[in-house]
């Protein structure tokens, strides 16, 4: 397979405390009772991807994951796990295993994807531009989460960081413009020659990037050594090759991978070639290619590169883990309207109990529920739309609604528990109410407390 | 008054009566530039002909197939020749096609006139505005109709702009029209036009979007590759709006960008693209050559020579694009070729060859004369042997035998070209004098005449040295004073103007030279490796905290602000000094002047204290020491106003550090520095403490900065001892 797969599955994110720990990275964050990175490697199986590196920042994060994945997967998948520093960034992940890539195109996916986008269809559309790098776009959450979850759905809505800016040819296939981070905040900015080359730019601000990329190896290879200042794919290299697009610096300076690739834009010096490619590509050529070829034939060939997006469609589903509302999101969409991606077959009544588990009498789970493995809960508890995981002690009287409990956790009698993620080994001692809460591995909540919106861990040692 | 009071009562009735409110168009016969000159300043511009008609024709005879029922003319220059020329025409007799003009001698922009319009009270509805240099066949219904419906449903949609798609990239707009690239932005949902920019800032390699605008609207489309067409749908608040923002000139620069920018009132401009239909206003020469070949290949039908329309005679379509009248005089051995149009009554001689040009009526053409790509108006006559490469050529001109035109030449009415002469390119010719006075293209098409006359002096030597260039060959001087023409010639070059040489080609009829193409593309090519390693979009990774280019922003407004800032500070301050105002007050004037410009507490002091130590000087003195008594004496005036503003250690010393700037750019007071200095101590105005650290910052500085510190060595060696005195006696208590 000439498509190498990069998943960068992080370290142990700031943006997730308390969820994350030094024994839970990132990518162990339990999604519907599954390690979230076991959603991006079974999408990449589909897709007939199984040569995979795993990026993972810190050692002993990249142990446990390794040990995990070669457990999981030893005989589906051929992975290799890396440990990078942390702190890093995307680019510089890349540029640590930059020795491992070998083959002609990369892709790299983040190892927080949660989504059912065909990932063969974002290499096919690379290979089909020969693009340097093509994206993958998806729609930006309209605000907050779909249904419930109100009070907190006010604080996303505020979180304008996340989105993008995007400018697209009139065919949606390249990518002209592309805003992130900080420049948001700014006006919008365009360079006029791109606009003057596309003629027609179409600026969106509802899509996403979804940090999924395709890059073209030699390119990649070449910024990432050049550009030493790259921190992230997002933010550097990706908006860098878009700006550069019509003046490409990287292939110019690239004369022996160029010669390697092979193609039309490395021999570019001979216009008969290009006019004859362009001609028996009996489609019409790309704005590049005609910018390229400059307004007279005579003229000396200008240096462009492609930046391609594959945008997926509005009913894919497509979300990144990387805050702690996207967790309890993401783990109720995948037991809920997304139930497709978490490959449970699901009961009649909507809902997932573990054969194992034991339920006390009048206890009732509702739909988009899922009960792991070997737990037991009491008399009269009352479950709704929330993942409890493996081996918990749920006693009576219990009421969990909209909320992620972990594994090995215990619940003492009369808890109720709403909008929250209780992570595993937590115990709850009898009658605590929480409401909006965080509660990190392995912390005791003592009898009869009652908490709203507040963050329970442990103090680091 | 009356029609007003009926088109109101109608409006509020059903809808079937609101379509029987007569569509009216305003019709500009002025175009307020000045791009037509030397042509202009005889004949106003919409009545040059355009492929042997005049161009008013065009715009009224689309007016009218379009629908509208009653067109006022709005005439300005050479009102009267317009007004004579339509009365002499059929307008005003046609059925159900009313034409009014409406003369004014002292509107100078497109804004005025409508000002103008609006007070005349004429029109009652939605209406068309349109110059009298546009061609067009579009229909009118399908625009009209969306404009009317956009506004039952939201009345501040008041504008309604009819685009054309074109090719993108600078360098075509050039060619074709010879115009300024467009960027617009349009919401692809709505068509609301978002942005416009036309006047393309070629320094600027980017385009500027409010953020906000993507706020409203998720997404909005960016287009380089459409072309204005300048035929709008306007409301008749367009009129009022004109009327209320009096600095409104220009329809698309000052009105339609006023209105985008302008988010109180809320008005909305909407956009409607044309496909298959022609529309296309002749903004330049380059456009009347681009407007006239399509008029020629029929792209403006039923608007073409062979078909009847007003004021063109019969005229018939031949093979290859050629049209020819009736009776013309051609011999057998004059080839013309695809694309030309030939008038009545003209006369062609032996093995004359002419292609893709348009001669009017009544010429003589000689033998053996080449004519390519050029326009000839009506009765000019060219002699045996001249040769005409796309050049205009007005009314009467006679081109004398062996004459050569040059790409880009043109001549206006009367013009005479001497023999074997050789005009060169780009050259305008014109029996009138060139007026000196060029303001901006704001003004009228015609001069006024006195102006024009006046400076003759200023133009002859501008001819003396195109005469030394353009001619070695042997001229004799002729009672006519413009020699420049050659043997027998007639008229003056008009030296080359506003925006030079290097903009000429831009404008002219003759084709873009292939250098010049180069050039220009070249130039888009640097505009993108401006922006690609310039500071003004950094390379990401760079992008630290507001990334340097905001830095560099900074330090040049700061610089600049700062002097105005000290200049406003010292007028403010010597108002009050002359006014005899009140401290309290003076402090209240500078704090506003403070928080204008945002400046801190030292910036007025310093500003404060440099106007104090000016004023010292420029009161009378003999001596030094008579100056240091004036400073005092000021200081001591003045000195709750400083004091007002030192209210940190820093900010005494930034004084300090004035008041040595001062002494090195003032040669009076550098020999008395240590005296003002302890004038400031003694005044207590400065605290020791500021002396002293001053001395401190300055010890590590250059020898050349130390002049003054030397100079107040001593002052500040007993200031130290003093307070080391005063620490010992502390000690000892």
């Amino acid at each position: 397979m000439d498509f190498q797969v990069v998943v960068l599955a992080g370290g142990t994110s700031k943006n997730l405390v308390p969820l994350v720990s030094k024994e839970v990275p990132k990518a162990l964050l339990p999604v519907g009772n599954r390690p979230v990175i076991s959603y991006v490697l079974e999408l990449l199986e589909l897709s007939n991807l199984k040569d995979l590196i795993v990026v993972v920042e810190g050692q002993d994060a990249a142990v446990r994951v390794g040990s995990w994945i070669s457990g999981a997967y030893v005989d589906r998948l051929h992975v290799e796990v890396a440990a990078v520093p942390e702190d890093v960034g995307t680019a510089g992940a890349l540029r640590a295993i930059a020795h491992h890539l070998t083959a002609k195109d990369i892709l790299v996916v983040s190892g927080d994807i949660v989504s059912d986008v065909p990932l063969g269809a974002v290499a096919a559309a690379h290979r089909r531009h020969d693009a340097v790098v093509t994206a993958m776009l998806c729609s930006a959450p309209v605000s907050g989460p779909s249904e419930s979850g109100s009070s907190v759905g006010k604080d996303k809505a505020k979180k304008p960081g996340r989105y993008n800016i995007i400018g697209l040819d009139p065919t949606k296939q390249f990518l002209v413009y592309i805003a992130t981070g900080a420049e948001l905040e700014k006006d919008i900015r365009i360079q006029k020659s791109i606009l003057r080359a596309v003629g027609q730019m179409e600026i969106r601000s509802d899509l996403m990037d979804a940090h999924l990329y395709a890059f073209k190896r030699s390119v990649l290879h070449e910024v990432l050594d050049q550009k030493d200042t790259f921190q992230s794919l997002k933010q550097d290299v990706l908006p860098y090759l878009v700006r550069c697009q019509l003046s490409s610096e990287v292939l110019l300076n690239g004369a022996p991978q160029t010669e390697e690739n092979g193609n039309e834009k490395a021999s570019s010096q001979n216009n008969q070639l290009m006019l004859s490619q362009i001609l028996a590509n009996s489609s019409t050529p790309s704005f590049h290619e005609l910018y390229a070829l400059g307004p007279n034939v005579s003229t000396p060939v200008r240096r462009t590169h492609k930046c391609c997006v594959y945008i997926a469609g509005k009913s894919k589903y497509c979300v990144r883990l990387n805050s702690i509302q996207a967790f309890s999101d993401i783990n109720r969409d995948v037991i809920g309207d997304a139930s497709h991606l978490s490959g449970y077959s699901f009961s009649p009544q909507n809902n997932i109990i573990h054969p194992s588990a034991e339920l006390g009498s009048k206890t009732t789970v509702g739909p988009h529920c899922m009960l792991g493995e070997g737990s037991q809960m009491g008399d009269k508890c009352s479950v709704k739309r929330s993942v409890i995981g493996r081996h918990c002690r749920i006693g009576s009287n219990v009421k969990v609604v909209n909320s992620v409990v972990m594994n090995h956790v215990t619940i003492g009698d009369g808890c109720s528990i709403q909008n929250s993620i209780i992570c595993s080994n937590v115990q709850l001692q009898d009658r605590v109410v929480l409401k909006d809460c965080q509660v990190g591995a392995g912390f005791v909540v003592t009898a009869g407390s009652e908490c709203k919106g507040e963050a329970l861990a442990k103090k680091e040692k | 008054m009356g029609t007003q009071k009926k088109g109101a009562s109608r409006g509020s009735e059903d809808p079937v009566e609101l379509a029987c409110v007569p569509l009216q168009a305003i019709l500009l016969a002025d175009s307020f530039t000045t791009k037509f000159r030397p042509i202009t300043l005889e004949r106003p511009k919409v009545l040059l002909p355009l492929v042997n008609v005049p161009m008013i024709n065009y715009t009224l005879a689309w007016l009218e197939s379009a629908g509208v029922e009653e067109v006022f003319v709005f005439c300005c220059a050479h009102s009267k020749q317009v007004i004579d020329y339509l009365e002499s025409s059929e307008w005003f007799s046609q059925p159900n096609f009313t034409v009014t003009t409406i003369e004014s001698h002292n509107s100078v922009s497109a804004g005025d006139a409508l000002r103008l319009i609006y007070e005349r009270n004429v029109i009652n509805g939605d209406f068309v505005l349109i110059s009298g240099d546009t061609v067009s066949n579009m229909s009118l219904t399908q625009v009209l109709q969306e404009h009317k419906e956009r506004r039952k449903k939201d009345s501040n949609a008041v504008m309604t702009v009819v685009i054309k798609r074109s090719k993108p990239s600078q360098i075509t707009h050039q060619s074709r029209l010879g115009t300024d690239e467009l960027f617009m932005a349009i919401d692809p949902n709505t068509k609301q036009l978002l942005y416009y920019e036309d006047k393309a800032d070629h320094a600027k390699g980017s385009i500027y979007l409010d953020k906000l605008l993507l706020a409203d609207n998720p997404s909005i489309t960016l287009h380089n590759d459409k072309q204005d067409c300048y035929i709008d749908i306007c409301s008749p608040e367009v009129l009022s709006l004109f009327t209320d923002n009096f600095d409104y000139q220009h329809l698309r620069r000052h009105f339609l960008k006023g209105l985008l920018v302008d988010d109180i009132m809320g008005y909305k401009i909407f956009t409607h693209e044309i496909h298959s239909s022609y529309a296309a206003r002749i903004d330049n020469f380059r456009s009347y050559d681009t407007i006239s070949k399509d008029i020629i290949q029929r792209w403006t039908y039923p608007l073409v020579p062979d078909v009847k329309f007003f004021g063109n005679s019969s005229i018939k379509l031949e093979r290859q694009g050629m049209y020819r009248a009736s009776e013309i005089g051609q011999s057998r051995s004059a080839q013309i070729g695809p694309f030309t149009v030939i008038g009545s009554g003209t006369k062609i001689g032996n093995t004359t060859e002419i292609s893709n040009s348009v001669i009017g009526e009544g010429c003589s053409i000689g033998s053996n004369v080449s004519i390519e790509g050029s326009y000839i108006w009506d009765n000019v006559t060219i002699e045996d042997g001249c040769k005409l490469r796309h050049a205009i050529v007005c009314d009467g001109v006679i081109v004398k035998s062996g004459a050569v035109l040059e790409p880009g030449v043109v001549l206006s009415f009367k013009v005479v070209v001497g023999q074997q002469f050789i005009v060169p390119s780009y050259s305008k010719v014109s029996l009138l004098q060139q007026p000196t006075k060029q303001d901006s293209d704001e003004e009228l098409e015609y001069a006024d005449n006195s102006s024009g006359i006046a400076e003759i002096s200023s133009i002859t030597h501008t001819v003396d040295k195109l005469n030394g260039e353009i001619t070695n060959r042997p001229f004799e001087t002729q009672c006519w004073p413009t020699s420049e023409l050659g043997t027998g010639g007639a008229g003056y070059v008009w030296s080359i103007c506003e925006g030079g040489h290097d903009e000429e080609w831009r404008h002219s009829v003759a084709p873009i030279p292939a250098d010049k193409l180069s050039e220009a593309v070249q130039a888009a090519d640097d505009d993108l490796e401006l922006t690609q390693d310039g500071r003004s979009l950094p390379p990401s990774g760079e992008l630290k905290p507001d990334s340097n280019d905001s830095e560099y922003d900074d330090d040049g407004e700061s610089r600049d602000d700062s002097i105005y800032f000290e200049k406003e500070v010292e007028a403010t301050f010597l108002r009050a000094v002359h006014e005899n105002i009140t401290v309290d007050h003076v402090i209240l004037e500078v704090n506003s002047l403070r928080l204008s410009y945002n400046k801190v507490a030292a910036d007025c002091a310093g500003g404060l204290f440099y106007s104090l130590m000016k004023l010292a000087l420029e009161t009378p003195h003999d001596s030094a020491s008579e100056l240091v008594q004036a400073t005092t004496n000021v200081l001591a005036k003045w000195k709750k106003l400083l004091k007002y503003y030192l209210a940190e250690i820093d900010e005494e010393i930034e004084v300090i550090l004035k008041l040595e700037e001062i002494c090195e750019s003032t040669k009076e007071f550098a020999p008395v520095f240590d005296k003002i200095l302890y004038q400031l101590y003694d005044l207590e105005v400065i605290q020791e403490e500021a002396i002293l650290r001053w001395d401190d910052e300055k010890k590590d500085a250059d020898e050349s900065d130390k002049f003054f510190v030397k100079q107040a060595e001593k002052f500040i060696q007993w200031l130290r001892e003093a307070s080391e005195e005063e620490e010992e006696e502390d000690d000892e208590e």
